[in-house]
């Protein structure tokens, strides 16, 4: 705990904490914003951002030093590209798309 | 005058059932052995819910006319019928109870790493299954279990909305419980119990809680997404708001594909303890079959699009999917050649949890074989849909799963309760189980192979399909003794079986080593490991001695 505390000072939650806020923020200006086809890239990258963010300093994962959290991290990760790869081969090789 | 000689009371030996007494002492429990009973209550509650609707359904079946319910009372029962008995007694059935009582004991620990979460994971599942039991009083759900868009989504006028938050939290419980084995097998295993001399149950949970942690958020973002696409319109799967119904069908494939093998997997894991038991040998190939388990575990996750072959996904990307399928028969079929090479030349015992095990072996190899003509892509077309389908899902599912879930009952009850059943009715019982079974669901393959479609409540068009049909209900009746016998004689041993010594079947493990029933942190000295798993050839044959012990 004591680790955690000195290499996550509270000034570091509250600068995460605010780039999450203008994440949001930057997220509602984009969807006002007609990108044609980047509509959907734009907000998912803003996501990913968040999201890396809240894993890295919220849940700790920076700092982390125990395998365990390190093979979490990656297997959800490849889990994740499972997901996104396997269900791709369909909406990519739709001939009538 | 006469001496009064005073006579030494045995003194009851303190255990986890004995410690201490009261509904509190239960409810508020972080006992992982407490915990697994409190699970055992509520599947087995849960288990009879489902029954009974799948009683009514082939009752229904019994004649060609629609003639016993309407045709949306017939779309709740078997929709309702797959929901409880998925969600609320397969899942949990083996990892939440066998897994919970025994992990921490087979590796040598006091408790699981969380035992608080322990506990929030079995109030999360009463929870989710309160949500599910008010779901079907106030008139039920008929979306099949698979709930599929656009019908979940815009058309059905059920109580869809209740049904999915109960499944998502009771998703939550299985989340736990997979996070807390995950835990508790990396960090707590006793001095000397290295990864390679774990038992392969352990090896199973493990693999199985993989998929709990990494496959059971997708459905329950996917009952989210429908949720908000019901509720709010937005447009994820509609495609006049943009969204594509099969992405519903891969989102959903994703988690449920995988969740058969959260079913099967510890099922695998009890039948290896069983048959290195019973068998009185060394697992043949311990390695292969521990990491089989792990390649089920990762493999489930590539094959999920062989449920949707017809519906209209791209073909190309279908062949791919057709090819993982065959790919993940390879693990499956490791474990089933090493489980009869292990049989191979052992001294064989016919005890009522080998009987089991070997009714898993045949009914899990055939419904594993009918799942590759599943997996054929030309097959597929001819028989999706049909009884087929059914058969093979519950040749895995009951033969496998469930036979597996009583064959660990059987094997662990001496531990769990202290008292031995009575071991003729055991065996009658798995005959029954076994008969009743095959008699339910191997007439619905023909059926299925003949054309006859599931989800229809009449059938009066197409009646030379009735002999099948009556079959296979009979089967159910038969199917349904041999599912109260176990239970008929638990509870009876519970009061009036003999004592049961600390390890009966004289078997290899950890949880054997210490008293019947445990006490409440499962060992009074912290044990050493210095031996390799199934060291049968260092132990006698099993004796079912009933040396009363001190209780």
């Amino acid at each position: 705990m004591s680790e955690h505390s000195s290499s996550s000072p509270l000034k570091m939650y509250f600068a995460v904490f605010f780039a999450l806020l203008a994440g949001t923020g930057l997220t509602v200006f984009a969807a006002t914003l007609d990108l044609g086809p980047f509509n959907a890239p734009v907000a998912l990258t803003i996501a990913t951002v968040k999201a890396t963010l809240v894993a890295l300093f919220f849940m700790h994962v920076w700092h982390a030093s125990e395998k365990l959290t390190k093979l979490v991290v990656i297997g959800a990760l490849f889990f994740l590209l499972l997901l996104l790869g396997l269900t791709m081969t369909d909406y990519a090789t739709r001939p009538w798309s | 005058m006469s001496m009064e000689i005073a006579i030494p009371k045995p003194v009851e030996r303190e255990n986890y059932l004995n410690k201490e007494y009261g509904v509190w002492s239960w409810l508020l429990t972080t006992d992982h052995k407490r915990i697994a009973l409190l699970y055992l209550i509520s599947i087995t509650f849960f288990f009879f819910i489902g029954g009974f609707f799948a009683l009514l359904i082939r009752l229904e079946l019994l004649t060609p006319a629609g003639d016993l319910v309407q045709a949306d009372t017939y779309n709740k029962l078997f929709t309702q019928h797959g929901m409880v008995m998925i969600f609320f007694f397969l899942i949990p059935s083996i990892p939440a109870v066998l897994g919970n009582f025994l992990v921490p004991m087979m590796i040598g620990a006091k408790d699981l790493a969380f035992p608080r979460i322990n506990l929030l994971s079995w109030y999360l599942y009463i929870i989710g299954g309160v949500m599910m039991l008010h779901c079907m009083l106030i008139g039920g759900v008929d979306t099949g279990w698979t709930f599929y868009a656009p019908f979940s989504t815009n058309f059905t006028n059920s109580n869809f909305i209740e049904a999915g938050l109960a499944i998502f939290v009771a998703g939550f419980s299985s989340i736990l419980t997979g996070l807390n084995f995950v835990v508790t097998i990396h960090r707590m295993r006793a001095p000397g119990l290295t990864w390679s001399r774990l038992p392969l149950f352990i090896w199973a949970h493990y693999a199985t809680s993989i998929i709990q942690l990494l496959g059971t958020p997708v459905i329950a973002v996917t009952i989210v997404l429908v949720a908000a696409e019901r509720g709010l319109h937005l447009g994820i799967f509609d495609p006049k708001l943009g969204g594509d119904p099969l992405l519903f069908q891969h989102l959903f494939w994703f988690y449920s594909h995988p969740a058969v093998y959260i079913m099967i997997l510890p099922a695998m894991g009890v039948v290896t303890e069983i048959i290195a038991c019973f068998s009185r040998k060394r697992i043949f190939g311990y390695s292969f079959v521990a990491f089989s388990s792990i390649a089920i575990a990762v493999f489930g996750f590539l094959v999920w699009a062989h449920h949707m072959f017809v519906a209209g996904m791209s073909v190309y990307a279908a062949l791919v999917f057709s090819f993982l399928s065959y790919a993940v028969a390879l693990p499956s079929a490791i474990k089933v050649f090493n489980w009869t090479a292990t049989l191979y030349k052992g001294s064989i015992h016919y005890d009522a949890p080998m009987l089991y095990a070997f009714g898993f072996l045949g009914l899990f190899t055939i419904g594993g074989l009918t799942g590759l003509f599943l997996a054929a892509l030309g097959i597929d077309v001819h028989v999706t849909d049909t009884y087929f389908v059914v058969a093979h899902f519950h040749y895995i599912m009951v033969g496998g799963a469930v036979m597996g879930y009583l064959g660990g009952m059987h094997f662990w009850w001496p531990k769990i309760s202290g008292r031995l059943y009575p071991e003729g009715w055991a065996r009658l019982a798995a005959l029954i189980v076994f008969i009743g079974f095959n008699l339910t669901f191997f007439p619905q393959f023909l059926l299925g192979y003949l054309g006859m479609p599931r989800r229809y409540y009449d059938y009066s068009h197409m009646p030379e399909f009735q002999v099948l049909n009556v079959l296979s209900t009979a089967g159910a009746t038969v199917l349904g003794v041999g599912y109260l016998l176990p239970m008929v004689y638990f509870l009876w041993s519970m009061r009036y079986g003999k004592p049961a010594s600390d390890n009966p079947w004289n078997a290899a493990g950890l949880e054997w080593k210490t008293a019947s029933p445990p006490p409440t942190f499962n060992f009074d000295e912290e044990p050493i490991v210095t031996w390799e798993a199934y060291n049968y050839e260092e132990l006698d044959a099993p004796h079912k001695q009933e040396v009363p012990v001190a209780r």
